[in-house]
């Protein structure tokens, strides 16, 4: 039973990671872990700030989806 | 540092074997079985053998030999890891991504459209196209741009083809995507012409999308999740409304535009939602369009399992010779110009030299995202030819014929399409549209509304019910006009960022993207270049889509032969000579089919000049030839043919350009006794890491 719940949890997390990132957004706790490891002098931002900022940023590269 | 391949077990082998005897045993069912209607099943299995074992064998093999890729080496995930771009990530998760990518209209459209000379061409070019073309394309992109720091497409022309080389492939590009934009804009025009349930649904899309960007920004902050099932709840039941604003006399008028209207309505909007700012419009869109997208392709998939239909379609039609209504040609080259996006498609390469390299986070999972996602996308472009070639022939082709071609009433379109050997009544035609809530489908081609009736037809076989399969039909369509907005949207967006950039180097202001003078002249500028084929497209005498896919599948397999190109030359500077012929032989095919295609566009019975010329000679007689019903609409359709002229004159001295450019590399290349192509430095995984 445990173990089958875990199984649905991490097809879930799965799922919304692959939909966000479909959608031009990537992994914000990823991100955050990166931050505290690499850039600790720097802001961490909220969830929030994220989200726009990157929603901002998909529609300024090249390409990023097909015919 | 090359990996070990381990043995193939006995019983890896037995397996194998297995797979192969099924998947030639449906290919032979396939293509030898005559007179009677086959199952599509048999289709669908042949295609399953044929992917697995293109990604088994010839898959591995280009992974192993041509690209040696290497899992102990860090890709630029790792190397550059900056947690947005570069982030190292779960394969599924960029193999779900990068399908998502590169899945668009282009492989519903062009098996559709190419289902009139029957299934089996449109199937054996996807199934063989994809395995030695399409996915080894993808896939050697990918593997270059990975040792590359995920570089793009034109920066890795730049380096190893010249810099030169690199400006005249990005000017192809932007003409590329002009031409996409159009001609996918022209789809939707088609489908939605007197229509309007659909022109309801397509336009309530933009107030409801308005409703998520505001829900987005201030009320639940980055939940797209949430938001977009609150939008697609809004859509179906738009959808749903649609039927009373058809039945509706007073509603009924006001969503209901001939081709030209809507094409004025789409540049105008194209306009708007590209300067507005994107949280407001574009990205909404974009979140629910690409759900749909996927939502939609497993339906589709699901529907085919279950429906189990019968190909009415024969195997091969008597239009191979180049005689056929949708698109006038030979099956050499035109099938393989019609086919893009499905079994090789140009615009994949930018996208693997784009975000998916950088999100790898080995390379050896390149083969499962750049092979594995293409085979993926020619399972749609299969299931789209299924969707066609079930419908009865005679709907098929009176949704795809041009009016000036068989008439522009049921009883002219039944007794032509009868001729020529697709038997079908009026009333069959009349109850097709009834059953659709319809008024017509006659001149309804570019593909969108014939896979809806398809799929209409497959979904209302699983669940009846009465009225369900109008509702299948707009949903259908709703759904490919959805991205294909979006694509333009965005296409638009990206499209006025490349002419900032090159309006930068004659004035410099102007390349600011935030100041507003630059914006809107470049938007302006943007819309107008696709805007004008579109509405060309909305004018034309054989219905825009005839005349303009063949322009979009050149530029398109143009690209292709580009990167496969570089590919080539790649593959050479490593000094592994013996493979060359892996890219080389579907580089050479591309090249030989577009400037096939091009010349045949260029003279001769089929050509744009030929178009011209017979307008512009009606003109000196005094005569007026359908649809143009004055001397100036005359006078527009002899330039628009000369503007397809120079353009195709334009695709073909770019890809000889390109020839020229690589041969010199390849030459300088094959001379030189050691590596010299430009990859990064070899880093151990295992040394960075954490």
């Amino acid at each position: 039973m445990n173990r089958s719940m875990q199984a649905l949890e991490s097809v879930w997390k799965w799922a919304v990671q692959t939909a966000r990132l479909c959608c031009g957004v990537p992994d914000y706790d990823a991100y955050v872990k990166h931050l505290r490891e690499h850039h600790p002098e720097r802001k961490v931002p909220s969830y929030k700030e994220f989200f726009r900022e990157r929603q901002v940023a998909r529609y300024k590269g090249t390409g990023g989806r097909c015919c | 540092m090359q990996a070990v391949i381990p043995k193939p077990s006995p019983a890896s082998k037995i397996l194998w074997v297995a797979i192969a005897i099924v998947g030639a045993f449906c290919l032979g069912v396939v293509a030898l079985r005559r007179g009677e209607p086959i199952n599509a099943i048999w289709l669908v299995a042949a295609s399953i053998s044929i992917f697995v074992i293109g990604y088994r064998f010839y898959g591995k093999f280009i992974e192993h030999s041509v690209l040696k890729l290497d899992p102990t080496r860090a890709p630029p995930s790792v190397l550059r890891n900056d947690g947005l771009d570069y982030v190292p990530t779960d394969k599924w998760v960029v193999f779900g991504h990068h399908f998502a990518a590169i899945a668009g209209a282009g492989p519903l459209v062009g098996p559709v459209l190419a289902a009139q000379m029957g299934y089996l061409p449109g199937t054996i070019w996807i199934l063989f196209g994809v395995v030695f073309a399409g996915a080894v394309q993808d896939f050697m992109i990918l593997g270059l741009s990975l040792r590359r720091d995920g570089r793009s497409l034109g920066h890795m022309l730049r380096e190893e083809l010249g810099p030169v080389a690199g400006v005249v492939a990005m000017f192809g590009v932007l003409v590329l995507m002009m031409i996409v934009l159009a001609v996918l804009a022209l789809v939707v025009v088609k489908a939605l012409t007197h229509s309007p349930w659909g022109t309801f649904t397509v336009a309530a899309t933009i107030p409801i999308a308005l409703l998520m960007g505001v829900y987005l920004r201030w009320f639940r902050p980055g939940k797209i999740l949430e938001v977009s099932i609150v939008g697609l709840v809004l859509l179906l039941a738009s959808i749903a409304f649609g039927k009373t604003v058809a039945d509706s006399t007073v509603l009924a008028p006001l969503f209901d535009f001939d081709a030209k209207a809507l094409a004025w309505l789409l540049i105008a909007y194209g306009f708007c939602a590209s300067v507005l700012p994107v949280w407001l419009l574009l990205a909404p869109r974009d979140y629910l369009s690409t759900f749909l997208k996927i939502g939609t392709i497993a339906l589709l998939a699901l529907a085919i399992f279950l429906a189990a239909p019968t190909l009415q379609m024969p195997a091969v039609t008597k239009f191979i010779d180049g005689s056929g209504p949708v698109f006038q040609g030979n099956l050499f080259p035109f099938l393989f110009i019609t086919i893009a996006c499905g079994a090789v498609s140009g615009w994949h390469s930018i996208i693997a030299s784009g975000t998916t390299p950088k999100l790898l986070a080995n390379e050896g999972q390149a083969r499962l995202v750049g092979y594995g996602g293409m085979l993926m996308e020619a399972f749609v472009a299969i299931m789209a030819l299924i969707a066609a070639a079930s419908l009865h022939p005679g709907v098929y082709f009176a949704m795809n014929s041009p009016a000036a071609i068989v008439g522009s009433t049921v009883q002219d379109a039944a007794t032509a399409i009868s001729q020529w050997g697709f038997v079908v009544t009026p009333d069959e035609l009349l109850q097709t549209a009834k059953n659709i809530g319809e008024s017509s489908i006659l001149g309804r081609a570019g593909g969108a509304p014939t896979l809806a009736v398809g799929m209409a037809q497959l979904l209302h076989n699983i669940i009846p019910g009465g009225g369900m399969m109008a509702f299948w039909y707009h949903y259908a369509i709703l759904f490919e006009a959805l991205f294909i907005l979006t694509t333009v949207d965005a296409g638009t967006r990206v499209g006025r960022f490349m002419i900032q950039e090159i309006a930068g180097l004659i004035h410099k202001p102007l390349q600011a993207t935030e100041s507003w003078t630059g914006n809107l002249l470049a938007t302006a500028i943007c819309v107008a270049l696709w805007g004008y084929f579109l509405y060309q497209g909305a004018v034309d005498p054989l219905g825009g889509i005839n005349t303009l896919w063949p322009l979009f599948g050149i530029a398109n397999q143009m690209l292709a032969a580009i990167a496969l190109m570089l590919c080539t030359v790649v593959v050479v500077k490593l000094k592994r000579e013996r493979y060359v012929l892996v890219p080389g032989i579907p580089a050479i095919w591309l090249i030989v089919c577009t400037l096939t295609a091009g010349w045949e566009k260029l003279s001769g019975p089929i050509s744009f000049t030929a178009a011209a010329q017979k307008y512009a000679q009606a003109m000196q007689d005094g005569k007026l030839l359908a649809p143009a019903k004055t001397p100036a609409a005359m006078q527009q359709i002899v330039t628009n043919n000369y503007v397809d002229m120079a353009l195709t004159g334009l695709f073909m001295l770019l890809i000889v350009a390109m020839v020229g450019f690589s041969l010199r590399a390849l030459i300088r290349a094959w001379r030189t006794n050691h590596p010299t192509a430009h990859e990064e430095p070899y880093v151990a995984l295992s040394s960075v890491a954490s």
